[in-house]
């Protein structure tokens, strides 16, 4: 991957002119870096949403005491989130940024943790007992000159009607937080807090090898396992150079796809389940139980499956396994117009959803909402399409696209990919060709020096991958894009005029991972 | 047919041979006090244990299987552990109110209950209001409902409160609609009445279109009326964890939960006394033969078969539908059922007028 | 919806579309239930060969196993739940010292079940095993001995 660095002094009007010259208009991804003597800053990875060209561009400044980089979350709005990100792990304050706090770690934490001169003592940061305040208590504001000002600002007056939904909240889909305003049922401000189950992947990745990184993978969204262990494995091949045989392509596709019909059934049923159709919810589970035993049956693992290793893939697909998901698939085609019947074409469910939550492409592209939620606004996301890897070029498949963006689109969206997942899977299943599963790979994995990116479409959205290598066992600094980051940043834009219940609406159709969002 | 108040009118007589009169009648108001809230609790016990079960079925699950024969101990384990909870309170919660909430709703629904005839012979309360007396005990519990979620101290019980409030104050207008409708058609107020005046066709039939519509309002308007799915939103746990009574453990907890069951028979049974004849038997006339082997299954059976299937179309309609935002919920009743129910009931009158029943 | 369909139109759909609601879960209602119970029916309860559950190390009729005491597996296992206690043993014929395995200590309670110590070990002698009934009362009982 080509790197183009911008001089900090050019950067503000070369990242404009990205954005208006260009089309630039898809901030992919932002990557924190800590380049050692080189300084600080941060890889800007861009991509242009109509002719998918792609660019990648990075700042960096020495000095680590007041490192300051100009903001970009005025030209992607995405770079809020990004930015934020930067600032948790490697302390570089974006100037102009409205609002820099952590985001991931609380704000008594002290050093930044991604640095490479980043003190790991325990006694700087022990295990604190006591809650912490609300972060709108102490706001980072940064006046345009580039000195830091810490200011009071209360997002949030005493006589608003405030009221937390999460972490521990049924509708939150694991442990994230939003803190509301409410005006009746109205929502009037909403603010997002992520963090509760930041694990620190990333830090514990640039200590393991890149096998033991492999088993960290499918814990990050953990209903793309494979499409999460794919990218990696895809973007460690690609480093090392190493061809992959065409049995483990097919394997590894038809796996991703099924983990995909896995993931939308879950996001149909938990849809319902938000609504409170508790029925189809259960339908929903009752059949992806049965998509869960043909994957315990070949990966040994029902959710966390550690199936695509560096190479190939763990085990040979089982004899009995091509039968098997032919017949699931000709089941699950039953069962979505049974889905259809009781709940998506339930007037209920239409009320409540249509015209809810609606996500204009434009939005979507500068939240950067791939996935289904970018696809239901009407961009063509598909990283399938756009870049296709494994044998995506290869499958007739359709990109499902919808223009409204509503809740409603979302919904069907999914259902309707799993229709497409059931036809990829159905022209590949019987044409799996003979030979090794896996390719011999040196017991000790190093990767040659360099840059390397490698992004799949995981079930809700841009799964990428990037390594940063200097040649030795370990990464010196891995990526990993999270799908429901961009989700949940969009959540500020959709729950504007709202309800409470529609915040639920919105939620579930737009279907994020807490885990992949806090890694 | 067996007529209860044999039964009823030689205990009477026995106590006022005993005692002065003014003596028995206390003890038989103790009596009868016992009888129901034995009768409440008991039934409670069936509804929770049908509910998990009938759930269950539709989910394609099996339920409760594990206490007892097929699960039958299950709701006795719950009830008692329930029981030996402890009960927590909260800083800031208003005491007084906070204790008296659930007290209020199991006590609409307790008066409620006495009221449903379930045999000939066999209702604690019957006077010629008897269903102004219903509609009237029955929506006081509301003010439980609202003073749970004002005195929590928690921000989702008020908006469960709040919800609650306007679903169940705008819902009452629908079913004093749909009752009113089957005034209009018996011509009395008295529960036992109503029921006798079904002796050769329930309501349902005899009154053809509009008691059915009135019956499909009174369905719809009683579920929200009960807080039940799809009109579950002042506890809504997707959105309010469990809306009003989210403070509440144990037995306070408990109150709630038998209550709301028990405003689902109650529902239920009205629903079986007004439209499907009670405990009046299936009679159709011109079949004397038939209808004197109808008369061999006893009233109670009558009415609790009834009603049981009244309350199993109500937990099917629940488990199957996705839950209404509260604007719809308004709308629904305010565009739809309101009007529907006052033309209704036009129709109605009209039909009796012009003697057009059956 | 669209718009332009009547208050009385509208209904009627709303009704339609309720009903298809009901009649599949009344289907439902009565098609045979898919719960598992699981203690009981623990006999015809078929759990995949490759399912991993916990690491167990094969031992053959005399005894004897097949590990090395190479400590390839202690080495990639990413937290640490494998640990070796060896020792040197000089062999009498050939007057060699060799390592020979003391006690192979696994935790089941900290193993992600990744699978890199037995892709790792050069001898296949640990394999997973999908018996998977694990729970304890003690978390001292999920350190486990492997050799014998």
């Amino acid at each position: 991957m080509n790197i183009t660095f911008i001089p900090l002094s050019e950067f503000r009007p070369r990242m404009e002119a990205l954005r208006q010259e260009k089309g630039m208009d898809f901030l992919r991804d932002m990557i924190g870096m800590d380049w050692g003597e080189e300084g600080i800053g941060a890889i800007y990875m861009l991509e242009n949403s109509t002719t998918k060209e792609n660019i990648a561009v990075a700042t960096r400044t020495t000095d680590r005491e007041n490192t300051i980089i100009p903001t970009v979350s005025d030209i992607w709005q995405i770079a809020n989130m990004y930015e934020r990100e930067v600032f948790d792990f490697f302390g570089v304050v974006f100037s102009g940024h409205p609002f820099m706090r952590r985001l991931y770690l609380r704000n008594d934490w002290v050093g930044y943790p991604l640095r490479k001169d980043y003190d790991e003592s325990e006694a700087l940061n022990p295990v604190r007992m006591f809650s912490e305040k609300n972060e709108e208590d102490y706001l980072h504001t940064l006046s345009p000159d580039g000195t830091i000002t810490t200011t009071v600002d209360n997002s949030f007056d005493d006589k608003e009607y405030v009221i937390n939904i999460g972490p521990q909240h049924p509708a939150t889909h694991g442990v994230l937080r939003f803190r509301l305003s409410l005006e009746g049922e109205f929502i009037r401000k909403v603010d997002v807090h992520c963090g509760y189950i930041h694990r620190g992947i990333e830090k514990i990745s640039e200590k393991y090898t890149y096998p033991q990184i492999l088993a960290l993978t499918d814990r990050l969204d953990y209903l793309s396992a494979h499409q999460n262990r794919h990218a990696l494995c895809m973007c460690i091949e690609k480093a090392m150079g190493l061809e992959i045989t065409d049995r483990t392509q097919y394997i590894r596709t038809i796996m991703d796809e099924l983990q995909r019909i896995d993931s939308h059934l879950l996001f149909v049923s938990c849809a319902a389940m938000d609504l409170g159709a508790l029925t189809a919810f259960i339908y929903g589970f009752r059949d992806r139980e049965k998509l869960l035993d043909i994957f315990e049956e070949v990966t040994g693992g029902r959710l966390i499956q550690n199936y695509n290793t560096i190479g190939g893939v763990q085990a040979d697909i089982t004899p009995g396994f091509a039968g098997k998901v032919k017949e699931y698939c000709r089941y699950i085609l039953d069962k979505l117009q049974e889905y259809n019947d009781v709940f998506t074409n339930n007037t209920i469910t239409r009320k409540r959803m249509i015209d809810v939550g609606i996500l204009s492409k434009e939005d979507a592209i500068s939240y950067g909402c791939t996935g289904g939620t970018g696809r239901a606004s009407g961009w063509s996301c598909d990283v399938r399409k756009r870049h296709p890897y494994a044998l995506y070029d290869k499958v007739d498949f359709k990109e499902i696209l919808y223009s409204k963006g509503d809740c409603y689109d979302r919904l069907r969206l999914r259902i309707d990919e799993i229709k497409e997942s059931v036809k990829i899977i159905n022209q590949l299943i019987d044409n799996i060709p003979e030979g090794d599963y896996k390719v011999k790979t040196k017991p000790i994995i190093r990767i040659p020096e360099g840059s390397y990116h490698a992004a799949v479409e995981g079930s809700r959205g841009e799964f990428g991958v990037f390594i940063e290598s200097r040649g030795e066992k370990s990464p010196y600094r891995i990526k990993f894009r999270p799908m429901g980051l961009p989700l949940v940043a969009s959540m500020h834009t959709l729950l504007k005029g709202c309800k409470i219940a529609d915040l639920m609406a919105i939620g579930a159709t737009l279907d994020y991972v807490i885990p992949d969002i806090d890694r | 047919m067996f007529d209860f108040s044999i039964i009823t009118t030689a205990i009477d007589q026995f106590l006022r041979s005993l005692m002065p009169s003014a003596m028995a009648v206390f003890l038989e108001c103790v009596l009868v006090a016992v009888c129901v809230i034995v009768a409440y609790v008991l039934l409670a016990i069936v509804m929770i244990f049908m509910e998990r079960k009938v759930c269950a079925a539709f989910q394609c699950r099996l339920g409760p299987m594990r206490v007892g024969f097929w699960g039958l101990l299950q709701v006795f384990a719950d009830v008692f552990k329930m029981i030996i909870k402890e009960i927590i309170h909260f800083k800031r919660t208003d005491n007084l109110l906070y204790n008296l909430a659930p007290y209020l709703v199991v006590l609409s629904s307790v008066l409620t209950f006495s009221c449903l005839p379930f045999a000939k012979g066999l209702e604690v309360l019957d006077f010629n209001m008897g269903i102004f007396f219903v509609m009237a005990t029955s929506s006081f519990g509301v003010l439980g409902i609202m003073l749970a979620g004002w005195s929590s101290n928690n921000k989702y019980s008020m908006i469960g409160a709040m919800r609650s409030g306007a679903q169940m104050v705008s819902y009452e207008l629908s079913i004093g609609l749909s009752m009113l409708t089957l005034v209009a058609l018996s011509g009395t107020m008295q529960l036992s009445e109503i029921v006798e005046r079904q002796a050769d066709a329930w309501f349902i039939f005899k009154g053809h279109l509009p008691a059915l519509t009135a019956f499909i309002i009174y369905l719809i308007a009683g579920n929200a009326e009960t807080n039940r799915g799809p009109f579950d939103l002042p506890e809504a746990e997707s959105e309010l964890t469990a809306g009003y009574h989210t403070e509440y453990s144990g037995m306070g907890f408990g109150f709630f939960y038998v209550a709301e069951f028990m405003n689902l028979f109650i529902v239920s049974g009205i629903a079986s006394t007004l439209f499907l004849g009670g405990w009046m038997p299936l009679h159709i006339p011109g079949l004397d033969g038939f209808n004197a082997v109808m008369d061999f299954i006893p009233g109670i059976v009558w009415f609790m078969g009834k009603t049981f299937f009244v309350i199993w179309l109500l937990m099917w309609v629940k488990w199957t539908f996705p839950r209404l935002r509260i604007d719809q919920v308004i709308t629904l009743e305010w565009k739809y059922l309101v009007p529907i129910g006052l033309i209704n009931l036009l129709i109605m009158t009209l039909c009796v007028v012009m003697g057009w029943t059956l | 919806m669209k718009d332009n369909i009547t208050y009385l139109g509208r209904i009627y759909c709303t009704l339609k579309s309720l009903l298809t609601g009901m009649s599949v879960t009344l289907k439902e209602f009565f098609t045979p239930k898919v719960t598992e119970q699981y203690p009981e029916n623990r006999k015809t309860l078929k759990i995949s060969e490759r399912h991993r559950a916990r690491l167990v190390m094969p031992h053959d009729e005399q005894g004897g196993n097949k590990c090395i005491a190479c400590g390839l597996c202690q080495n990639t296992c990413p937290n640490g739940s494998i640990s070796i206690t060896t020792k040197s043993v000089t062999d009498e014929e050939t007057g060699k010292s060799k390592k020979v395995l003391v006690e192979y200590s696994y935790d089941l309670g900290c193993c992600m079940f990744c699978q890199l110590c037995v892709n790792a070990c050069p001898k296949g002698a640990i394999e997973f095993s999908n018996d998977f009934e694990n729970a304890v009362f003690d978390r001292n009982k999920l350190i486990q001995k492997l050799n014998k």
